[in-house]
């Protein structure tokens, strides 16, 4: 990397400087007792269908924002399986087959990391947890089985690859579409599914956003 | 005061990680000194009484980014290595 002129390094720390001055003094000059939305959500939340206030906010009162989140990470896959599609065989090959202690470290851990996915998709109705700390922990479970040689890698060029990762979003936006119709507003549960339908919605996410986040990992098609 | 000492040793703890992360030399160790950063950021969250966002950041920010960043150094070198090769024959 070619060394940065004295000038450019004291304007980007003056800018730097400039910046946390100027975000220092946002923080500061907040008001002391603002609790936001807080107040709202609060008492509120038991018209949502979950005892969470920070789930209840993320699929229910801002359903559609999760909606878009996800739509975002649906795009950021897309994006990065064009950069996988043309790779070399060798650069685009995961390590393999780690040694007999990965892989019975893997045989150990994997049963209990998808009990733990599952509580923390249990637990987020009611306390801190939710599908996309789930999927996180699917995606991590998955990739030690892709290291550790129990599961192939995943390939993003194939059908049903494609289908699983795209049908938590599916499914989420058919919810919001079917509702949009009967409640007229987008994401407007009836009072008596909204507890329901969040839990479908969140079992779905947290399946198909795990193998979305694990085919980061994926492999393109190899070229002969 | 141990709350107060806490709190300045994880918030001194941040900053450093995060400088040394960006201006280490190494790759490999910037990535490893960036999931240390993510893992002491999810403290951080967990001591603003966020706990949501602590599980967040551990998992996806510390975990699978940290994952994906080794991932990707491991495809550059054995495409820098390809590349070396090829010039040799």
């Amino acid at each position: 990397m070619p060394k940065s002129s004295a000038g450019v390094r004291a304007l980007a720390l003056a800018g730097s400087l400039t910046l946390f001055g100027m975000l220092a003094w946002a923080m500061v000059s907040l008001p002391q007792e603002a609790n936001g939305l807080a107040p709202l959500v609060h008492e509120r939340v038991d018209e949502s269908g979950v005892s969470n206030p920070v789930t209840a906010v993320l699929l229910n009162f801002r359903g559609y924002d999760t909606l878009l989140e996800v739509a975002v990470l649906l795009l950021a896959l897309i994006g990065a399986s064009f950069l996988r599609a043309g790779e070399e065989e060798d650069a685009a090959r995961l390590p393999r087959g780690g040694g007999p202690v990965l892989v019975s470290f893997a045989r150990v851990t994997l049963p209990v990391m998808l009990v733990v996915a599952g509580y923390l998709l249990w637990a987020g109705s009611s306390m801190p947890g939710g599908a996309f700390q789930a999927a996180a922990v699917l995606a991590a479970a998955g990739l030690l089985a892709v290291l550790s040689g129990l599961a192939g890698a995943p390939r993003l060029y194939s059908r049903r690859w494609r289908a699983a990762v795209v049908s938590g979003f599916a499914l989420f936006l058919t919810v919001a579409a079917i509702l949009l119709v009967v409640e007229g507003a987008l994401l407007q549960y009836p009072r008596t599914l909204s507890g329901v339908l969040i839990l479908l919605i969140e079992a779905a996410l947290a399946a198909s956003l795990g193998l979305l986040l694990l085919a980061f990992f994926g492999e393109g098609r190899q070229r002969e | 005061m141990i709350p107060v000492l806490l709190d300045a040793v994880l918030a001194g703890m941040l900053v450093w990680l995060a400088w040394r992360s960006l201006a280490s030399a190494d790759v490999f160790k910037g990535v490893v000194l960036f999931i240390a950063f993510g893992l002491v950021l999810a403290l951080v969250w967990v001591r603003l009484e966020a706990p949501d966002v602590a599980l967040a950041e551990a998992a996806i920010g510390s975990g699978l980014t940290g994952a994906l960043l080794l991932d990707a150094l491991a495809r550059i070198r054995a495409r820098a290595k390809k590349a070396g090769d090829d010039a040799e024959e």
